[in-house]
Parts: C-alpha cells; structure tokens; sequence
C-alpha cells in the first residue's frame, strides 16, 4: 500500500483491462467456489450411487434418476408440488389483486401507507409470519377459539396439514404478487375505463374486458414469481405441515440432512430446477400471447 | 383529477385482503405479552415474562450474537468484494461485462434450497459444517448479488464529469475514486449495508443447512424451538426483531432517503 504512495512513477501502471481483472478475482473466486462448482458438483452428485449407510458409492449410474422417476412416491411428490404450488398462486393471484387494483387508485400519503404496510411483510422473516399462522391456525389459536366461542365443539383442524401449508404460503407470496401486478399495473389508464363506462358498458363487464386484459402482463409475471416461491419455499411448509405433508424442497431437506440420501436429495433439486425452466418457458409463451 | 372513484366493493375486498396479510404479525404482539406458558390466541393472562425470558435463554442469547457478528462480517465484506466489483464492470466495462454481471446474480435465481444443498455438499467434506467461515460463505453467496446490483446502479447514475475534472486536475485513479466517487456514491452505499445485514441477519434456509449443534444462527434457533414448541418466547422475540428491522429502515430512511433506496 505504501509502496504506492512513495514511487507512483516506478509502479507500471495496469491497463484498464488488467485492473477490472484484479478487482473482479474476489468476487470471482467467490462466486466460483460458492455457487458454479457446488451446482456443478449438485449435478454430479444425483448420478453418484448411494448407500444404505449414507456413503457413497464410487461409480457413477443413472440408479437415482431411474428409480426417482418410476417410484410411485417421488412421481406423486413431483405432482403434489406442482398442483399445491399452482393452486397456492391462484389463491395468491385472487387475494392480492384487489390491494393492487385499490393501491393503483389511490394517491398521496394515503397509498404511501398502503405501501409501507404491503412491503413490512416482505421485511419480516418468514419464520416469524409463520408463527404467526400458528397463533391463528393451532388448536388453541384465534380461529379454533372464536368457533368454539361461536358454539362450535370441535373446529376443524387447520395445521398440520395441507390446509395450513396452503393458507400460510398464501399469504406469505402475498407482497411479492402484489409489486408484480402494480409494476404491470403501468398501462391501466383510466381513461380506457371512461371510455368503456361513455360508450355504456356495465362495471362488470368494463373489469372483464378492459381492466383485466390491460393487466394480464402484471399477472403473468406475478403469477410466476409466486409459483417459482412457493414450490422451492421450505420454512413454512415444514412448520405449518408439521411433517405430515410431502412436497419437494421438505423432502429435498430430508433426505440431505436426515435420511443422508444425497444423490436422491440432488436429483430432486434437478427436478425443482427443471421445473423452474418449464414454468420460465411458459412465461415466455404466456406474455407473447398476451402482451 | 382524472382519478376513478375507487368503488365501495373494491373498497371492502382491499380491507380484508389486507385484514388477511397483516394478520400473522398483527397477533404476535399481543401473544408476546402472554402469562400462559403455552401458545394460545387469546392469551388467558397477560405479563412480560416473555421478554425476561429471552435473556435467560442462552441457547436463543448465543445466536443471537452469532447472527448479529455473522452480519456484521458479511455486510462489510460483500461492500469490500462488491464494491471493486461494481466500478470494474460499471467503469472499465471489461468484455464480457454483462455476462459477468448475470453470472454474479445468478444465485439468486436458484431456490435457496437448492443452493443450500449445492453448498452443503461441497462444504462438508472441507469439515466447514458447523463453523463461522461455512456460514459467511453461504451468507455472501447471497448478499454478494444485492450488493453488485444497488452499487453498479449508484455507479451507473453518477454524472462521470466530476470524475474527469479531478482527473484532469491530476489526481491518481484511486484518490479520485475514494475521494470523488465513493462520497457520491454515499445514499447507494448505506443501502447496500443495510440490504446485505438484513438479508444475513435473516437468512435460514441457507443457514439450517450450515449450521451445526454448537453454531446456531438467530433465525435458525427460532425454527427450531417453533418446530419443538410454539411458546410465547419466539413471539418476544419476533417482535423485538420487527423493531430492530424498523430502526434499520428509519436510518436508511434518515440518511439516504428511503424512496430513493427501495424504490427505484
């Protein structure tokens, strides 16, 4: 360092070229032994041949992939996630569209509010929201207790199964489809609206043939980002399914951390990323359609 | 003026959507405040024993260190790796650039999950399980990319003339760049500080895959204990974490304008 400062005349100086090098080798070693090589070796891994015991063999096989594909429960793991995940996004799509909609209609310090209060979910970990879905789902939580208050004996069971998994990440995704539909929420001029309401058309029907084509981009790309989350979201399932549902980033835990299976545990996060490319594709297709 | 009155059945499903999002940190303070020893909703008794509890618990007081130093490291190291990166490829624009550019973001296209098993894969043969190093890598895996994206940004926004007028007026590379560039850089550098400690200060998939029996990370000392037992001290807990993440914000707010941080 102070070499530098002494004799700058006597330092060479490096060219533009050579320097962006220099400063990029941290990041780039990095970015090399934290993420390209371990998603290579992830890769590697699911061909690897596993054990009872945990070790691995030393070959190299197609056994994992073969055996996840045919086995009747990694098949239904597969289509259990893709269906959950794509109904959770519906539900997603449903309960945030009104605050969008409402949020783009709104001005000044009001929507500033609005705001705040949409993007302090995303600032809270998930781990706490999700106890927070316990205190209101649980046997002794706000909805078991005002049934009961109601008169109702025995509520029906909320967590610890599907229901919860669902409510839960429903609401979690909530803030991210919502910035996505209020970035795709540009082109929704209310002139259009005027214009259809001028022209006679009914409220209903101005909402189904020009507020709701103006904004399938927002939906599309909300939509995709809600799906992307929730099939590879592992916290909320895992507390609020309370082990007792089966979905593939729980199980991609499970078997890397529990059962130490790593070949299977690296072939179902091939699986998730196959997905995510299948479900990338059909974005692609979807907007190209409706933009 | 040429606004659309917001009709009443907008209005109504709008409140309850947002009765809906808000209403799993809305009952977390009220069962903060709970005198059961168990979680319920209502709680039958109310008291501040929950509070006391946290510092009592040395289990929950250790990880809390662990994650408030893990943060910490990390946040000055991503702006140590991240800075020099974002002038590089913002300034020198090297070929390749933008390849490069995606290739540092790219992490976060993965699902953390995944990338959590990629990391544990590689990393528990080198015996970094369960160490401070494993989790600073894996937190920077992730921070990295926030903190390439706000500064290249901040960089990219800056007028170049007032960096050529100190050139010309003799100053060396680097004294224009700690002299000139960083202090204009200064709104874009706070929220990446603020950014990289959130992300790492919250961070758990990542973690629960990093972590060992005797290294715990807040968040995953609390995923624990609600995957045990749902007492009321996690709900202490959280909402002394909303505070903090609110101080957090408000100085980012004070400092370098909040609109101007999250809202591009």
């Amino acid at each position: 360092m102070t070499s530098l400062a002494v004799s700058p005349s006597a330092a060479r100086p490096l060219s533009p070229l050579g320097t962006a090098s220099l400063l990029l080798v941290p990041i780039g070693l990095v970015n090399a032994v934290g993420f390209l090589w371990p998603v290579i070796n992830l890769l590697k891994m699911s061909f690897r041949e596993a054990s009872a015991s945990g070790a691995l063999g030393a070959g190299y096989s197609v056994e994992t992939w073969r055996a996840a594909l045919t086995d009747h429960f990694t098949l239904e793991l597969i289509a259990n996630s893709v269906g959950v995940s794509l109904l959770i996004t519906v539900l997603t799509l449903i309960a945030s569209y009104p605050i969008a909609l409402y949020l783009h209609r709104s001005t000044g310090t009001w929507r500033t509010v609005l705001m705040v209060l949409v993007v302090a979910p995303l600032l809270t970990s998930a781990v706490v929201r999700t106890y927070g879905w316990i205190a209101i789902l649980s046997d002794r939580g706000l909805v078991a207790n005002a049934l009961m208050m109601l008169g109702m004996t025995d509520p029906p069971r909320l967590m610890f199964n599907l229901t919860g998994v669902i409510i839960g990440l429903t609401e979690i995704l909530m803030p991210y489809m919502i910035l996505a539909l209020l970035s795709g929420f540009g082109r929704l001029d209310p002139r259009f609206e005027e214009a259809a309401l001028t022209l006679g058309a009914r409220p209903l029907k101005i909402f189904v043939r020009v507020v709701l084509p103006l904004t399938a981009p927002g939906m599309a790309l909300g939509s995709l980002l809600c799906f992307v989350l929730a099939i590879s979201s592992f916290v909320t399932p895992k507390l609020l399914g309370g082990g007792r549902v089966f979905l593939l980033a729980t199980e991609i835990y499970d078997q890397a951390i529990v059962t130490l299976n790593w070949p299977l545990a690296a072939a179902l996060s091939m699986i998730v990323l196959v997905v995510f490319g299948v479900s990338l594709t059909l974005y692609g297709r979807a907007l190209r359609h409706i933009a | 003026m040429d606004e659309r009155p917001v009709s009443l059945a907008l209005k109504i499903t709008a409140a309850v959507m947002f009765v809906f999002l808000l209403a799993p940190l809305l009952v977390v303070l009220p069962i903060s405040f709970s005198g059961d020893d168990y979680m319920a909703f209502p709680p039958s008794s109310w008291s501040a024993k929950w509070y006391g509890a946290i510092f009592g618990n040395a289990a929950m007081m250790g990880a809390f260190w662990v994650s408030l130093a893990l943060a910490l490291v990390v946040t000055v190291l991503s702006l140590a790796i991240g800075l020099p990166a974002a002038y590089a490829l913002v300034r020198l624009k090297p070929p390749g650039a933008e390849a490069l550019s995606n290739l540092f973001a790219a992490p976060l296209l993965l699902p953390t999950i995944v990338l959590g098993l990629a990391l544990l894969l590689v990393v528990a043969p080198m015996g970094l399980i369960g160490t401070f190093r494993g989790l600073v890598l894996a937190h920077l895996i992730v921070t990295l990319p926030y903190a390439v994206r706000v500064l290249s940004t901040a960089l990219a926004n800056l007028p170049l003339t007032v960096e050529e007028a100190a050139e010309t007026l003799g100053a060396k590379p680097l004294t224009v760049f700690f002299r000139v560039t960083l202090p204009m850089m200064r709104s874009g550098v706070i929220s990446t500080t603020a950014l990289c400690f959130l992300v790492s200060f919250d961070e758990v998939v990542l973690s629960l895959f990093m972590t060992g029996p005797r290294l715990q990370t807040l968040p995953v000392a609390m995923y624990n204990h609600v995957d045990q037992q749902a007492d009321p001290m996690v709900a202490a807990i959280s909402v002394l974490l909303v505070v903090l993440t609110l101080a957090v914000v408000l100085v980012v707010d004070r400092t370098a304008g909040l609109s101007r941080t999250f809202v591009k």
